[in-house]
């Protein structure tokens, strides 16, 4: 990339930044309210395409780490009066630990297998957190209401006040980018090599000196942390949790949204964000009756005109206007190891 | 000093005089207009409840048939139903979206326990009605701390009450097995019927055992309580479940006395489909008319309902109980929107849903709705019935307030 | 010692819903090497077909075999429409199209037949000779049309030059189209297969569990462990599959751990199953070249 080329991206992500800051005050409360869900989404994908996109290790069980980052950061805040903002640190490495110690059984599954294992997980997890044993802490099947944290000092913009929504936004914005950071350095580096080496060809991986069973165990636990932090976000935004929030239709959705958004995509995360937030509610709006057709339907066809997701879109099209500049990227072709 | 007192009282006289008028003046919160009054409603129509989705489904064909006929004082009614699919993280954001994108006058009707936890804080800080909740956790009635949410249905811990005293007084030395679904709606049901039994709930419960709203069968659990010895069976199942529950113990000839919550008590969804022979002997409490019982079909209330179901939901299940469900709460609606004339405000909505006493045509006779500023349980009586592989015979009083 | 046997012979009526469904599956994998997951769905879709046969005045094994045929065919035609465009995508898009259909026959289903649980007719009611103590005359019935199902599909596998076709489209579809067969319609009929396999479980369920467009969904999770227990390319290994996790779901929630605990119970089985036996109990291990 050349100088005015480093220039122009440059300007474009400040003047994206300054764009991103007056948002929440040219909207309600309750769009504020779903951007934040929009961008809580984008983490947790984030997370599960660490796993799933580029290091081929299939998960239907994301849903779980979500609801035990959400969980954890809950019972720190109602329980232990722990303010919000720490409850973060914690969700990510319980949920660490978590993902890590279902990384060893992962090793030895692949494919079909691991999808089945790691299912069996999310709907494990809603049942583990009705046990009437830890009922004390979980609030069982009641669940937790939190209060909304407030915004620490006085602000308008625009005429309109910062609300607790609002200071949310920036908070979550903030977290974001700071994962996205994490996940941006990790990935572009060795370690994201190694990762993608491992899902297309272990053997070799394994071969040139990459230690399997530590990566991948390790993988699952970095993937999981980054899906624990979006849960422990989402308990301070949505102010509940219960287990009727994290059913295994919640995996499914993530797993929907690394595929919209594109495997082994960074920015994608936020494509299949958008679109798991968004596209249900379109489709009610589109038919009543049968509103879950609708999303199926333009499920399908998103992969019929887009198989490698909205990234895979966007490289496509970027390649054919600028033929010239060639980059080696690791396709996403989606091998299960 | 005398004049200035005289001309302020003489002023406030003539202001006295004239608000008398402003009475009949309009007052609108927003949702309400001189056209339209807007209400919100979240239901799951997908999902694991998605049974219940026919309630929200029930109220919209009703609201449309008072509108056909003039609405309410003049106003037609705008009912937004949205899906939540029991996701509570999802009733939060529709009832978001309803209360401040549509910004409607009242919600009613909001379903499930979970979805309604979620909103209650939000509420009442947002001084919304959370008016007429569909669930029967006993919480909903707390006038003092929550005063914008107000519950309908008999609560559950107050129905399994009153099988703790007939059994009590019937089988005072009996060994109980219960089974309850593992969520709020069975604990709740389970509390009430341990906290009934008193210090004797220890030596008489023999058996307690849950199952998931995902398990396929409750086989397993019914084998095992008739395992553990026990003659009296307390069944807190949703109809699926339920059905299963009394066939099975059926063909594992199990014949305990049998007390089935009002939940799953639908003649046409639960007790035909596990066999009508099966269930001699069930004990359950009603307050609503099953709409599948034929002591009720002569009757000019029943045919109102029927003609209401064949007019304006042509495909709905008659045999299915969220139908009478739906159209009662509805006609509760209508009632206190009436009482508010005029002045449609949302404290003025609550202070009318606090002022109802009526009786409404698809209750059970006996059975009435009415609350007081200090009772937000509308509906609190209730009568046992027993089956007799036809149909539910009602037998002795009817209890409750 | 009584109950003890009675939660055997229940798991082992349950198991035979979960046999039959992971054979659904198995057939599924052997044809197209993908896991269906929107199985379970189709074949509710299958059993209300039937429902409304049967409401309109079709005898039973006359609705029964017709909806097997339009099970068969919609399979077919699924897989001629919807998945012939992402043939050859990745996995995970397939996996996606799977998701899109699951979705969108939960919907159509509960819009067309609305959401009320209504009950099945069994073509073994009570009173059939073969009734016994411990299980209803249709436990023993749906048994014994999973077994028949499975014996056909396994001398179909086996013996038949079609069925040997199909094995080699999903193997190696390059040699296979080399050798002349036609491999997009092998995947067809595969998942026509599936599809009506999948009828016939679900109207073996349907009495059991009752009608109702969530009716698959708790099955499903018991289906896959089946089928990947068993060892996913062994309908011999589904069915055993089936058998085992019904019994053990019985036994654990009974006697074990209760019932509060009982789907991390199963969970902590599959995870440790799969561990020592990486291919399932019955699979064959699939050795690659490097």
């Amino acid at each position: 990339m050349n100088a005015s080329n480093k220039k122009l991206v440059w300007i474009g992500g400040l003047v994206l930044l300054a764009v991103l800051c007056v948002l929440p005050f040219l909207v309600k409360n309750f769009r504020v309210f779903q951007f934040n869900m929009v961008m809580i989404y984008a983490i947790a994908i984030l997370g599960l395409n660490i796993l799933t996109g580029y290091n081929g290790q299939i998960s239907l069980g994301h849903g779980a780490f979500y609801a035990i980052g959400a969980y954890g950061a809950a019972i720190l805040m109602d329980g232990a009066g722990v303010p919000y903002w720490a409850t973060l640190p914690f969700a990510a490495v319980l949920c660490f630990v978590f993902g890590f110690l279902m990384g060893f059984p992962a090793l030895r599954l692949g494919g079909h297998y691991l999808a089945l294992a790691t299912f069996a997980l999310a709907l494990a997890v809603p049942q583990m957190l009705k046990y009437k044993k830890i009922e004390h802490w979980t609030g069982g099947v009641q669940g937790i209401v939190l209060s909304k944290p407030e915004p620490p000092f006085e602000l308008s913009i625009l005429g309109q006040p910062l609300s607790a929504d609002r200071w949310l936004y920036f908070y979550t914005l903030f977290v974001l980018l700071i994962m996205f950071l994490i996940a941006w350095r990790l990935l572009r580096g060795r370690v994201g090599r190694a990762l993608v080496a491992i899902r297309d060809h272990p053997i070799a991986a394994s071969a040139m000196g990459i230690n399997l069973p530590v990566f991948k165990s390790i993988t699952f636990g970095v993937s999981a942390a980054f899906t624990g932090v979006a849960g422990g976000l989402s308990a301070s935004v949505v102010a509940f949790v219960s287990p009727d929030s994290f059913t295994s239709f919640l995996s499914i959705t993530l797993l929907v949204g690394v595929v919209v958004g594109g495997l082994a995509s960074i920015p994608g995360a936020i494509a299949g964000a958008i679109f798991i937030q968004y596209v249900p509610n379109v489709a009610d709006e589109i038919s009543k009756s049968a509103p879950w057709a609708i999303y199926g339907t333009f499920l399908i066809l998103l992969m019929y005109l887009m198989p490698s997701g909205a990234a895979g879109l966007v490289s496509k099209i970027w390649s054919r206007l600028r033929p010239a500049s060639t980059s080696a990227t690791s396709s996403p072709e989606g091998k299960l190891s | 000093m005398k004049r200035t007192f005289l001309a302020t009282a003489l002023a406030g006289l003539t202001l006295a005089a004239f608000s008398g008028t402003a009475i009949a003046q309009k007052k609108y919160d927003s949702g309400a207009t001189d056209k339209e009054i807007k209400l919100g409603n979240v239901n799951p129509y997908s999902g694991p409840a998605s049974a219940y989705g026919a309630i929200g489904k029930t109220m919209d064909a009703y609201f449309k048939m008072i509108n056909a006929s003039g609405g309410v004082n003049g106003r037609q009614i705008k009912f937004i139903s949205l899906d939540d699919g029991y996701n509570p993280a999802k009733t939060v954001e529709q009832i978001r979206k309803l209360v401040e994108e549509e910004e409607v006058l009242a919600t009613v009707g909001v379903l499930g326990t979970p979805p309604n936890s979620a909103i209650h804080k939000y509420m009442n800080q947002k001084r919304m009605p959370q008016l007429f909740v569909a669930t029967g956790a006993t919480k909903w009635g707390d006038p003092k701390n929550f005063p914008w949410t107000m519950g309908w249905q008999p609560n559950y811990q107050g129905e399994s009450k009153i099988y703790a005293q007939h059994l009590l007084e019937t089988k005072p030395n009996a060994k109980i097995g219960i089974l309850y679904q593992n969520d709020d709606y069975g604990k709740d049901y389970l509390k009430g019927f341990l906290d009934g039994l008193g210090d004797k709930a220890k030596t008489m419960v023999v058996k307690q055992l849950t199952y998931e709203v995902t398990d396929p069968t409750i086989d397993s659990q019914m084998v095992e309580l008739k395992a553990s010895g026990a003659d009296v069976f307390f069944n807190i199942t949703t109809p699926k479940f339920a059905a299963q529950a009394i066939k099975k113990a059926a063909e594992i000839g199990w014949k305990p006395q049998h007390y089935l919550n009002n939940v799953s008590n639908s003649v046409g969804a639960v007790m035909m489909p596990a066999g009508p022979e099966n269930g001699v002997g069930i004990l359950s409490v009603f307050y609503l008319k099953d709409p599948t019982d034929a002591q009720w079909h002569n009757t000019p209330e029943y045919k109102e309902w029927l003609g209401f179901m064949q007019k304006h939901m042509p495909t709905g299940d008659l045999k299915d109980l969220n139908h009478v469900f739906g159209y009662t709460m509805a006609q509760g609606v209508v009632q206190v929107l009436k009482q508010a004339g005029n002045e449609l405000t949302r404290a003025n909505i609550m202070k009318q849903a606090a002022n109802i006493d009526m009786n409404l045509p698809m209750l059970l006779p006996g059975v009435n709705v009415k609350t007081g500023p200090d009772d937000f349980y509308p509906i609190e009586r209730g009568q046992l019935a027993r089956w007799n592989g036809k149909t539910w015979v009602l037998e002795g009083k009817v209890f409750g307030r | 010692m009584e109950a003890f046997l009675h939660q055997i012979f229940a798991g082992i009526a349950n198991g035979g819903i979960y046999a039959s469904v992971g054979l659904a599956l198995v057939m599924i994998h052997q044809a197209t090497h993908h896991i269906n997951f929107a199985q379970g769905e189709m074949a509710t879709f299958s059993t209300f077909i039937a429902w409304a046969l049967i409401n309109a005045g079709w005898p039973y094994w006359g609705a029964f075999f017709l909806t097997v045929a339009i099970s068969f065919a919609l399979g077919l035609i699924i897989q001629r429409t919807v998945l012939k465009p992402v043939e050859k995508a990745p996995v995970l898009t397939n996996v996606i199209v799977f998701v899109g259909l699951l979705v969108i026959f939960n919907a159509v289903a509960g819009w067309i037949f609305d959401h009320t649980i209504k009950s099945f007719p069994s073509p073994f009611p009570k009173g059939t000779f073969f009734e016994t103590k411990y299980f209803s005359a249709h436990d023993i019935g749906s048994i014994g049309v999973t077994l028949v199902v499975l014996v056909a599909l396994y001398c179909f596998f086996k013996f038949t030059p079609l069925g040997l076709a199909m094995r080699a489209a999903a193997q190696n579809p390059e040699s296979a189209r080399l050798v002349g067969v036609r491999v997009s319609w092998m995947l067809g009929m595969g998942w026509g297969l599936a599809a009506a396999i999948g009828a016939v479980a679900g109207m073996m369920v349907a009495p059991i569990v009752f009608l109702d467009p969530n009716m698959m969904g708790g099955i499903l999770l018991y289906g896959f462990a089946a089928a990947l227990l068993g060892g996913i390319d062994n309908p011999w290994g589904a069915v055993i599959g089936g058998f085992i996790v019904g019994v053990l779901e019985n036994l654990l929630g009974a006697y074990v751990i209760g019932t509060e605990l009982k789907l991390t119970v199963a969970l902590v089985l599959i995870v440790g199953t799969l561990i020592v036996r990486p291919d399932g109990l019955f699979g064959k291990a699939v050795v690659t070249r490097v």
